[in-house]
């Protein structure tokens, strides 16, 4: 029966999505034409010394003691270029080419923060625009 | 949107809002969503419309003879006048307290909260001296909450993102359908909890009841005591050094650390047997397209 084993690839190179876009590996992701889950480990914790000088001014402002939602933030790969999932705009906002990736998904992933964060708190996101048209008070 | 003030924006309905915005006019389709980050943004911590508050201004609030609505009202108010630190008094298990804080604020509450108390928030650091009713930190999306004795059910539910702690026991379907984000248990959890996890952590110092991370697509779970029956697709796995590593931290920072440490935690993930995206077989997806 189908759906009762997970048939889907590993995630094994950090280059992996950007290399192959479709992200066809396992013998079920060919036969069906469709990567299978996530191209990027949902579950993978922050390393605390990989942080920038940013994000720590960040958590000093907001008065935590760690990254807290950021934690949950990672950086993708939609068709083959890098980008960072926005729940705020439920869509992909990609990274700039003229930003160096560095070799290691732990430094991505602090890139990542650092720009969600900052588009996030920006005018130019598309919250700043439906607030002003919905807002109840 | 440029011609438009906010002033003139403020005057007029809904309606008008929208169309002047351009939201009416702007052609969808064909169109593709495609935004990139602007590298040179500039640094900001806060959303643009979030009130510029002090942390070192403080007020108490008598909550006794507010209604919900009131309470909300008023926090909202306090906040735009800079109060950072808000202290309410007397909450006396109101419902839908604290709710929509969409900035960093440090709210105290000195007493219990009933039904979904502070959801729906996005940056404060709350602190809750009783206990909580069901649905405490529901859809919360950033900022940490404390409560100081026990929660009841569905502790957590939809959580997006934060820390979310209890540092006594809760009730069952803690964390369902939670979506990001951190929930701590000093004590024990009920049945179902986990139910439907998408992503996020969940940690248990005590035990954890009957199917325990049923149906969840993915996501951690980690149990300090006993666990009476995992649910559907939960299974155990391997505690890495960064898992413990991770742990450490966390628990540290909120004063739940076990004596005896972090070695005899269980971790529970998802097997990924209930992934749906494989369930067409190719000549079903033909048929269907």
């Amino acid at each position: 029966m189908a759906g009762t084993q997970y048939r889907g690839s590993e995630i094994k190179d950090v280059d992996q999505f950007l290399k192959d876009s479709a992200g066809l590996v396992s013998k079920r992701e060919k036969e069906i034409g469709q990567h299978i889950g996530y191209r990027y480990d949902v579950n993978l914790v922050p390393d605390y010394d990989r942080i920038t000088p940013f994000l720590k001014k960040y958590i000093e402002v907001m008065g935590w003691d760690d990254l807290n939602w950021l934690e949950d933030v990672h950086m993708g790969y939609e068709e083959g270029a890098p980008a960072v999932f926005d729940r705020n705009n439920n869509g992909w906002v990609r990274v700039p080419s003229s930003i160096d990736l560095p070799d290691n998904q732990q430094d991505r992933d602090m890139i990542a923060r650092e720009l969600l964060l900052k588009f996030q708190m920006s005018d130019r996101h598309p919250l700043v625009a439906l607030r002003k048209a919905y807002m109840k008070f | 949107m440029a011609g438009v003030s906010d002033a003139e924006l403020k005057k007029m309905t809904q309606e008008e809002r929208v169309t002047a915005l351009g939201m009416r006019t702007e052609q969808l389709t064909g169109k593709s969503l495609y935004i990139e980050f602007d590298p040179d943004a500039t640094e900001r911590f806060t959303y643009p419309w979030a009130p510029d508050v002090d942390f070192n201004k403080r007020i108490e609030v008598d909550t006794d003879n507010m209604t919900s609505t009131e309470v909300n009202a008023k926090i909202r108010g306090l906040m735009n006048e800079g109060y950072g630190t808000i202290v309410l008094k007397n909450p006396r298990g109101k419902h839908s307290i604290g709710v929509g804080i969409l900035s960093r604020l440090n709210l105290i509450i000195e007493g219990s909260t009933g039904y979904f108390g502070v959801g729906l928030i996005d940056g404060p650091n709350v602190r809750i001296t009783g206990r909580v009713g069901w649905s405490c930190g529901e859809n919360m999306m950033s900022g940490t909450i404390v409560v100081e004795k026990n929660a009841g059910s569905t502790f957590g539910a939809a959580i997006r993102g934060g820390d979310l702690v209890c540092r006594g026991s809760v009730g069952s379907r803690t964390g369902i359908d939670m979506k990001g984000g951190t929930i701590l248990v000093g004590g024990n959890t009920g049945a179902l909890s986990g139910f439907m996890m998408q992503r996020g952590r969940m940690v248990v110092c005590g035990n954890a009841g009957k199917n325990l991370g049923d149906s969840m697509y993915d996501g951690t779970i980690y149990i300090g005591g006993t666990i009476q029956s995992l649910g559907v697709d939960a299974v155990k796995a391997e505690l890495t050094d960064f898992d413990k590593k991770w742990l450490t931290r966390k628990l540290t920072q909120h004063g739940l650390m076990p004596e005896k440490g972090v070695d005899h935690f269980t971790k529970i993930v998802a097997g990924k047997q209930l992934w749906n995206y494989d369930n067409l077989e190719p000549t079903e997806k033909k048929i269907i397209l």
